[in-house]
């Protein structure tokens, strides 16, 4: 579980971050962070695994106060992908960058060529296991960080915009796989921009704004409140936006995904075509 | 070495005597304190250039930046004392070397807190430096404090793959910054041809003689600070060739016995 209680943050540098958050996310939780560019999302995500220290207030994780336990150890609990793989790859091949974190933490050899393997099989990565990983393309250098955190299979997993430099096939896959860490029982946290990607996905979403918590709730009721988005700088997805636009065809306005649209459009034609 | 170090070598924005400074004057008295670092083994006289900078980073109202400077350095400071210490030389000698860095630090601390970048490639302009070989200069001094905000995030991200930098003996220490290093280089070449590519998309180079909107004018204070400068780096020549300076005795030095003694 990952507890904050009246969270603030200020860096040594400039003004308050972090005004005061609170929020509870429960085990295997699936959580959507979002808001306007300098909210304090990835301010806030870097407190999960201690890497920032609140200057008032608590963050727990697993009921231990973050301020007792060291970065490394904390990470075992606590996998954090950053935004921008080129910040942490450095290795000669991919197999070694992903291999990296097993050995900190002080693996037998077997168990990090085991778990090595598997991860790369997991992520569609095994065929550049040799490769530089400079080589890559963005996306593939993208996946390589996320295999790297993955693979000693944290059992919170935090994702600082991973849709960035996806095109629309990774993307799919990237939520297929998101969605089978939630069914492995992990909990996912999400700091994302992309409401599509979100709609798709369906979490609770979390909406912060100027360093505080300006929404929390199901997906359906946070990413159709036109008052909350534009409060955050954000818009409906475009399914959400087509519904409110059919509004006077009495469609239901929480729809968010393409599926729940088509189902709910098929009947309002037909109720339509039966009072012709 | 912290990464908050970099914030001594930063400029900001101030209205001081110092930071009014025409730069060109700036960056005399700033290569006078270097030359007079360079010339005295003297502990003394060492001690008098580092402590005569003191006063100017008070009038520059910049003493916490400085501090940050300082402090960034002293692990290379201590090192150096270690390794002069170590092998073979005086404890005076090794702490006259300490000295010296932290002079040499301080006064590039002093310039680059207070002089912007901007003024510093009118400067080399001025000078009749070429004007490409000016803006790479002023871009690479620009590009400092971006370069440490990567490099917290590079740190940043290593430590939350398990890597603890102040684990281990003194050769694993220093081979723990590699996954530190090799990313932060990676991205400061990949940044330097995206920036190349942009200048390029946006003409650069294609005016041959460029005109500036401001130049750069040397008032009373930057004279007298040019005259006092050359007239003290003299004064330092002369007392370095024909005088001796006293040393203080402290006897202390490492048992032959050491392997590593030279």
């Amino acid at each position: 579980m990952i507890k904050t209680e009246n969270l603030h943050f200020a860096y040594p540098t400039g003004g308050d971050v972090l005004n005061g958050i609170d929020l509870d996310i429960g085990d295997s939780e699936f959580v959507a962070i979002m808001g306007e560019n300098g909210a304090g999302k990835t301010t806030l995500i870097k407190h999960f695994n201690g890497l920032h220290k609140p200057t008032k207030g608590r963050v727990s994780i697993d009921n231990i106060d973050t301020r007792k336990r060291s970065v490394a150890s904390i990470s075992k609990d606590v996998g954090l992908v950053f935004q921008n793989p080129d910040h942490q790859l450095f290795c000669e091949t991919v197999e070694e960058e992903v291999a990296f974190s097993l050995k900190n933490f002080g693996y037998d050899t077997e168990t990090i060529d085991r778990r090595t393997n598997a991860i790369l099989e997991t992520l569609d990565l095994s065929q550049y296991a040799e490769s530089s990983p400079f080589t890559l393309s963005g996306g593939e250098r993208k996946r390589v960080a996320l295999a790297s955190v993955l693979v000693w299979n944290p059992k919170h997993v935090i994702l600082d915009e991973p849709t960035i430099g996806q095109d629309y096939q990774q993307k799919d896959r990237l939520r297929n796989f998101i969605l089978q860490l939630v069914s492995q029982r992990k909990t996912v946290v999400m700091v994302t921009h992309d409401v599509e990607f979100v709609a798709e996905c369906k979490p609770r979403v979390v909406l912060l704004s100027a360093g505080r918590v300006a929404g929390d709730g199901p997906a359906r009721e946070i990413l159709t409140d036109d008052v909350l988005l534009n409060g955050c700088s954000l818009i409906r997805p475009q399914i959400s936006s087509l519904m409110h636009s059919l509004r006077d065809l009495d469609v239901s306005q929480d729809i968010i995904d393409v599926y729940s649209a088509r189902a709910c459009l098929v009947k309002a034609y037909e109720k339509v075509r039966k009072c012709q | 070495m912290s990464i908050k170090m970099f914030d001594g070598f930063k400029f900001t924005r101030l209205s001081t005597p110092i930071h009014n400074m025409d730069p060109r004057a700036k960056f005399i008295q700033t290569i006078g304190f270097f030359v007079a670092a360079l010339i005295f083994s003297n502990v003394y006289a060492l001690l008098a250039i580092f402590l005569a900078q003191i006063p100017l980073v008070f009038v520059a109202r910049s003493t916490k930046r400085w501090l940050k400077s300082m402090k960034g350095g002293a692990m290379l400071a201590i090192l150096i004392f270690v390794m002069n210490f170590v092998t073979g030389t005086t404890f005076v000698f090794a702490l006259s070397m300490t000295i010296r860095f932290l002079a040499l630090i301080s006064s590039f601390s002093i310039f680059f807190m207070t002089t912007s970048p901007d003024d510093l490639g009118l400067a080399l302009q001025s000078m009749r430096i070429p004007y490409t070989l000016c803006f790479t200069f002023t871009t690479a001094v620009r590009l400092v404090p971006t370069m440490a905000v990567d490099a917290q995030t590079v740190v940043d991200a290593q430590k939350s793959r398990g890597l603890e930098l102040d684990k281990g003996n003194l050769l694993k220490r220093i081979r723990n910054y590699v996954p530190i290093l090799i990313p932060l280089i990676v991205n400061a070449i990949r940044r330097s041809v995206e920036l190349a590519e942009a200048l390029e998309s946006r003409a650069f180079g294609t005016t041959e003689k460029r005109e500036s909107l401001v130049t750069l004018k040397m008032n009373r204070l930057d004279y007298v600070t040019i005259v006092a400068t050359l007239t003290l780096l003299a004064i330092v020549v002369y007392v370095s060739l024909n005088v001796t300076l006293p040393t203080p005795e402290i006897p202390i030095r490492v048992p032959d016995i050491w392997p590593w003694k030279i």
